[in-house]
């Protein structure tokens, strides 16, 4: 499988394990669902969050996740962004932000904007667009992201590539 | 007013090649109207039903007269020569074709507009007071933080996908004339005993199917706290809001099911982890922003103008416009001209290209070339020397502008209602028109005195029906179009959702009913200086009922 990497630009291939709830825990880097994580302590790197998950009851587990996919069931749902940038802001995860599902082309950028480093995503348009590298895209912005950008101006305002 | 920069310039210019693109990709086949939809809104561009709607902002309702020029001439080559005011201080041409939406951007660039956000599930075009920095009763000037709100609003990447549309107003007076209390946030800025600027913050006001006052979560924000709040509040509507139900998923349902004392608690906590970020506002960068609305260069006047008062005697149409239609300016010998766009018998709010063209020409030559756009669907000319209002009216009388009704009876706020509008049930248009004409007598709206009449052609409310004094909300019945009557709704510092008051009334019925409603006010009240909105709160609903359902 491949993902896009964000701090590459570019596809890469990927290793990590989406194992069903009900699976057996594979060895290696596996993902699982946030029921799972807090409920048996297998010691799982990664965990799935779905839009309508909070972060509590997580606890100091977090600390060990290297990677935490955030599910857009609808790419209108913007719960993910939220959650992305609560998960720095307030759990200082430093760790791997994935954004998986239904992500079209013009969602792109504020994905990066909010703090995720890669994207599995499904819509084929999204997908040719950044192989071919044919985004057009907005440069200039009117908040601060959670990616290191140029200042620009005002202390509100921030230019990218 | 503010002007662009570098920044906003390359800004705006990008997102019209990226609305380039998404137009081509739409037409092209690649992006279905499902997958379009959600990026046309967040431009501006509603499918109607006649065709593409195009809303375009007017941040804050400040316009240039050669912004003005450029909307008359995209009504000319667009559209059929003519556009209409809304109540969000926006303008919609309601003719566009999708194709040519991209090109009408990029002229609408060249001077400085846009249509980001006008509509879609994310920060809509801010609001506010449209007296702002003319207004003699105003403590704070409201644009500078619009301005920065506008900014700091534009495709912000966490909260371009909210559970539903999302509306902040400001004002910086204690009379309220920019309806705070019905917006997702209401903010008035004000000042501390020390004269330091900071904000009254609402949260949860809103209209549509389900009205609601806002509530006050913080009675002073320190200036520097605005945008890191504001993200708090955002932050826990978009994790908490419902989306389950689109009739549910505004912030005013979070706040009314998750209780107030746990709403701000949600957002205190959210702030205290933005406190220190480069959210912090610092006081240089608002006052850079702040100078763009520095006051232009007023005279020094006497408060009194004679040239204007020998005129207004011996001229009754003057008199009455000076009566109505200006506004007390906080320099002495200036006033704010209300320029209504509620002519008798014209549709509210709509206004000819050759009209803006009049109104720009006549701002440039007597107003600083500035003009603002209320939400009642009016234009204004903030910054008028008294002694130049006889010229003035005299030109808004030969572009047919001069209509000297500013908060009577016949300024009516009506929404495009089902003769545009896919969402609408009834018509909102020609029940403005009947109404105005059955009041058009000049002598009998003076006496009525002020009275807001708001027309709303569904459950969504954008004619603001919920708070008019008199509200009529069109509703289907069995295919017919019957008008739904609410009493007592204020839209201003004393905010109030009108009452229903009983059955609707068929559209062939609603302007007796209104009238009906105007003789009973005329009859019980103590006598002229009690308004309408004092009487009805005074003696309330029952002699009203009587007077519409007693004989049937």
């Amino acid at each position: 499988m491949a993902v896009y990497d964000f701090h590459a630009g570019a596809f890469r291939d990927d290793d990590w394990i989406f194992p069903d709830d009900d699976a057996s825990l594979p060895a290696g880097k596996a993902a699982v669902s946030k029921a799972r994580f807090v409920a048996r302590e297998e010691g799982a790197l990664g965990l799935v969050l779905t839009a309508g998950d909070t972060l509590d009851g997580l606890g100091n587990a977090l600390a060990r996740v290297e990677l935490v996919a955030l599910r857009f069931p609808r790419y209108a749902d913007g719960r993910p962004y939220s959650l992305a940038r609560r998960l720095r802001e307030r759990h200082g995860y430093t760790g791997e932000l994935r954004a998986v599902g239904d992500v079209l082309r013009d969602q792109v950028d504020f994905l990066a904007r909010a703090g995720f480093d890669t994207l599995d995503i499904v819509h084929p348009g999204t997908i040719e667009a950044l192989r071919a590298g044919t985004l057009v895209r907005v440069t200039r912005h009117y908040q601060p992201g959670a990616r290191s950008e140029r200042p620009a101006g005002y202390s509100w305002r921030r230019v990218s590539f | 007013m503010y002007r662009y920069d570098e920044f906003d310039s390359d800004f705006v210019r990008q997102r019209v090649a990226e609305f380039r693109d998404q137009v081509a990709r739409r037409l092209s086949g690649e992006l279905t109207e499902d997958q379009f939809k959600p990026l046309r809104l967040m431009n501006g561009v509603y499918l109607q039903l006649h065709a593409y709607m195009l809303r375009i902002a007017i941040p804050y309702g400040v316009l240039s007269a050669r912004q003005l020029r450029k909307l008359a001439h995209i009504a000319r080559v667009y559209d059929r020569g003519y556009g209409h005011f809304t109540t969000r201080q926006n303008l919609q041409f309601n003719w566009v074709e999708l194709a040519r939406i991209p090109d009408l951007l990029g002229e609408l660039a060249d001077v400085e507009m846009h249509a980001i956000q006008t509509s879609g599930n994310c920060i809509r075009n801010v609001t506010a007071d449209h007296f702002a920095g003319a207004a003699a009763d105003e403590a704070v000037d409201p644009r500078p933080y619009a301005e920065i709100l506008r900014q700091w609003s534009s495709l912000h990447p966490e909260f371009s996908f909210l559970p539903r549309k999302f509306k902040i107003a400001v004002t910086g007076a204690e009379r309220d004339r920019a309806a705070i209390q019905v917006h997702d946030i209401g903010l008035q800025a004000r000042r501390d005993a020390d004269g330091a600027i900071g904000f009254a913050v609402y949260v949860g006001g809103g209209q549509g199917r389900t009205p609601m006052i806002a509530k006050k979560i913080r009675d002073f924000l320190p200036e520097s706290d605005l945008l890191a709040y504001c993200t708090a509040i955002l932050r826990v509507y978009n994790l908490e809001g419902r989306r389950d139900n689109k009739y549910k998923a505004r912030i005013k349902i979070l706040v009314h099911e998750m209780g107030e004392a746990d709403l701000i608690r949600e957002v205190e906590r959210e702030f205290e982890g933005l406190r220190g970020t480069p959210l912090a506002l610092p006081a240089a960068e608002v006052a850079r922003i702040a100078r763009y609305f520095a006051p232009p260069d007023l005279a020094e006047l006497p408060p009194h103008s004679v040239v204007l008062d020998s005129r207004s005697a011996g001229d009754p149409d003057l008199s009455r416009f000076v009566r109505r239609n200006l506004t007390a300016h906080r320099a002495p010998g200036y006033t704010a001209l209300t320029i209504s766009l509620k002519a008798i018998g014209e549709a509210p709010g709509d206004a000819s290209a050759d009209q803006m063209d009049a109104v720009a020409d006549l701002a440039e030559r007597y107003a600083f070339g500035e003009i603002r756009v209320s939400h009642e669907q009016n234009l204004i000319l903030p910054h008028v020397r008294l002694d130049d209002v006889p010229a003035l009216h005299a030109g808004l009388q030969a572009a047919g502008l001069a209509t000297p009704n500013a908060g009577l009876v016949t300024d009516i706020i009506a929404c495009p209602g089902l003769d545009y509008c896919a969402l609408a049930n009834a018509r909102s248009i020609p029940v403005a028109q009947r109404i105005a004409e059955r009041f058009a007598d000049p002598v009998r709206q003076d006496a009525i005195g002020d009275l807001k009449i708001k027309i709303s052609g569904c459950i969504n409310a954008c004619g603001h029906h919920h708070v008019g004094h008199i509200g009529l909300l069109g509703v289907d019945r069995k295919g017919e179009e019957f008008y739904q009557i609410t009493l007592g709704g204020s839209a201003d510092e004393t905010a109030t959702i009108g009452e229903i008051v009983g059955p609707g009334f068929p559209a062939d019925r609603v302007v007796d009913a209104i009238e009906a409603i105007v003789d009973v006010y005329l009859r019980l009240r103590h006598d002229a200086s009690e308004d309408f909105l004092a009487a009805y709160r005074r003696i309330g609903a029952e002699p009203f009922k009587s007077a519409l359902y007693a004989e049937v």
